[in-house]
């Protein structure tokens, strides 16, 4: 039962992980690059929450959408303002711009909020009990509503008309253009909807561990980049699966050998898959006739 | 004239591509640009479909400067270019190469200009399913035209279709340009295959080291001493 309720505790961290490494992967796919402020929007996002709440007196309802809306439109405006002017640059320009995306949110969020946590109410309070098993509703909920996302996102990419502009852009987005696809467009909807799906899982995450501060992204962050690059970097199957492997593995750690060694474990991992599987688990290496 | 482009003047960072290159092309033809490699046939089809940028010069289609217009606009605009090497999406589906040719249509359009695709390529319809990157050359070339002509194009512009095919398909492949030709589709053809080229061809432009050196019906081309010396293998 225990080994039950820890895989169950795994697939939570793991579903919240999932969402964050699908927008790295997925900015990734589209414009090669390594997203680091990506982890960042997490923070932004439970703020935004936050100040709904606690500031604004909003309904949690409200509060989420907002949230969505703001992280969804920093996600562009990063786009535009930071990477776009680079896009033709070296890719070590651009990662280093991440990187500095990224220490400005934290810094800005210090200054805005101060650095002291601040605390958030659990919207999906209470248990249930399942094959008699005890589960916070909180725990069922972050994975249901990470199922339904990653299945939407899945038939969005593969069907839409937006989702094949996307796979076609991440391909080759000199040709897309002769398409007549709006690469700028196709990109800047990329970043709207990888940072929006952190907006969703910085709701979950805050309604399981209630407190937030400037630089929860950062570790988050790269955790879900981890994810991302087990499970394949590029590809959204292989970023559910790392964030669920990873989740999984953290919460394993915790469980039976010691919470101090769950983070070296995740990274652990990543190093062994790395050795042995460069491209991560369903990372591509296509083979292609000329 | 359907297309008409005036001392257009390109630049590779210092390197000067393209000096002055007037030509036009009349609709309902095929109009073929030949040369060496190096020539300047790839960057002046580049120009054109807006991809690369002319310092100077200008490139008019149906009566409007589209001279530093986005790819996605001319594209829009109704002319269509096939890029050297096919560039087909390896990992899309054949059908999903084909709805991406079809990107600027409605939606209702969409389905009958597939259909027309696979009536002209059997073979793409009994592929629609396999990723392109799997096909072969030939199919790979049917299928960057195929996308090509999913946008109903005024103008078709084909960069070294026959690169890299096997010599029986090289002649399908031309085959394919004149009867689309026939069709309606004025064609803008750069080739390396000279005499092939030409012999389809209403009329042609010698392209050498980023200037024109000759220009003439094509037939006549054919039978230019300097131009069969120089580009029809003696």
């Amino acid at each position: 039962m225990i080994f039950l309720s820890q895989i169950i505790n795994g697939l939570q961290i793991g579903s919240i992980y999932a969402l964050v490494a699908l927008g790295y992967s997925m900015v990734y796919g589209i414009v090669k690059l390594l997203n680091f402020a990506h982890g960042d929007i997490i923070m932004v996002g439970s703020y935004v929450l936050w100040f709904g709440l606690s500031r604004l007196g909003l309904a949690p309802w409200l509060s989420v959408i907002i949230s969505i809306t703001v992280c969804s439109a920093l996600g562009m405006l990063i786009e535009k303002v930071a990477y776009k002017p680079l896009r033709n640059s070296p890719k070590i320009s651009l990662l280093i711009t991440a990187i500095g995306v990224s220490y400005l949110l934290q810094n800005l969020s210090q200054l805005i909020f101060t650095p002291n946590p601040r605390m958030l109410p659990n919207f999906f309070p209470g248990y249930v009990s399942i094959g008699g098993a005890q589960f916070a509703v909180v725990t069922i909920v972050t994975i249901a509503v990470s199922v339904v996302i990653m299945i939407g996102l899945s038939v969005m990419v593969k069907n839409t008309k937006m989702g094949k502009a996307m796979r076609a852009v991440s391909e080759n987005s000199d040709v897309a253009q002769l398409m007549g696809i709006n690469v700028n467009n196709t990109i800047s909807f990329t970043f709207a909807l990888g940072s929006g799906l952190v907006a969703v899982a910085s709701v979950l995450y805050c309604c399981s561990y209630s407190q937030i501060e400037p630089t929860m992204g950062s570790m988050l962050g790269i955790k879900a980049f981890v994810a991302a690059v087990l499970g394949g970097i590029g590809s959204l199957p292989g970023a559910m699966l790392g964030g669920i492997i990873i989740g999984i593995f953290e919460s394993l750690t915790k469980a039976y050998i010691s919470s101090q060694l769950a983070d070296a474990v995740v990274f652990g991992i990543l190093i062994i898959v790395l050795l042995i599987r460069p491209s991560g688990i369903l990372g591509k290496s296509i083979r292609e006739k000329v | 004239m359907l297309l008409e482009i005036n001392d257009l003047n390109v630049y590779y960072g210092a390197i000067h591509a393209i000096q002055g290159v007037s030509f036009n092309v009349r609709e309902g033809e095929i109009l073929t640009l030949i040369g060496a490699n190096g020539a300047g046939k790839s960057t002046i089809l580049k120009t054109i479909s807006g991809i690369l940028h002319s310092r100077t010069g200008s490139v008019n289609f149906n009566g409007e400067d589209i001279s530093g217009t986005a790819p996605y606009k001319i594209t829009r605009k109704g002319l269509s270019y096939v890029p050297e090497g096919r560039m087909v999406f390896s990992q899309l589906t054949v059908q999903e190469n084909l709805e991406m040719g079809g990107y600027v249509r409605n939606q209702s359009e969409i389905a009958p200009a597939i259909d027309n695709v696979y009536v002209r390529f059997p073979r793409l319809k009994e592929r629609r399913n396999q990723i392109a990157g799997t096909l072969s050359g030939g199919e790979q070339q049917m299928l960057a035209i195929g996308r090509a002509l999913m946008s109903d194009p005024k103008l078709l512009m084909l960069d070294e279709p026959s690169m890299g095919l096997a010599p029986i398909l090289v002649s399908q492949i031309f085959d394919i340009i004149k009867e689309l030709n026939e069709s309606g589709v004025t064609i803008l053809l750069v080739e390396q295959n000279a005499r092939m080229a030409l012999k389809i061809a209403n009329r042609g432009y010698v392209l050498e080291t980023g200037r024109i050196k000759f220009s003439d019906e094509a037939h006549n081309l054919l039978d230019n001493p300097e131009v069969i010396k120089a580009y029809l293998g003696g």
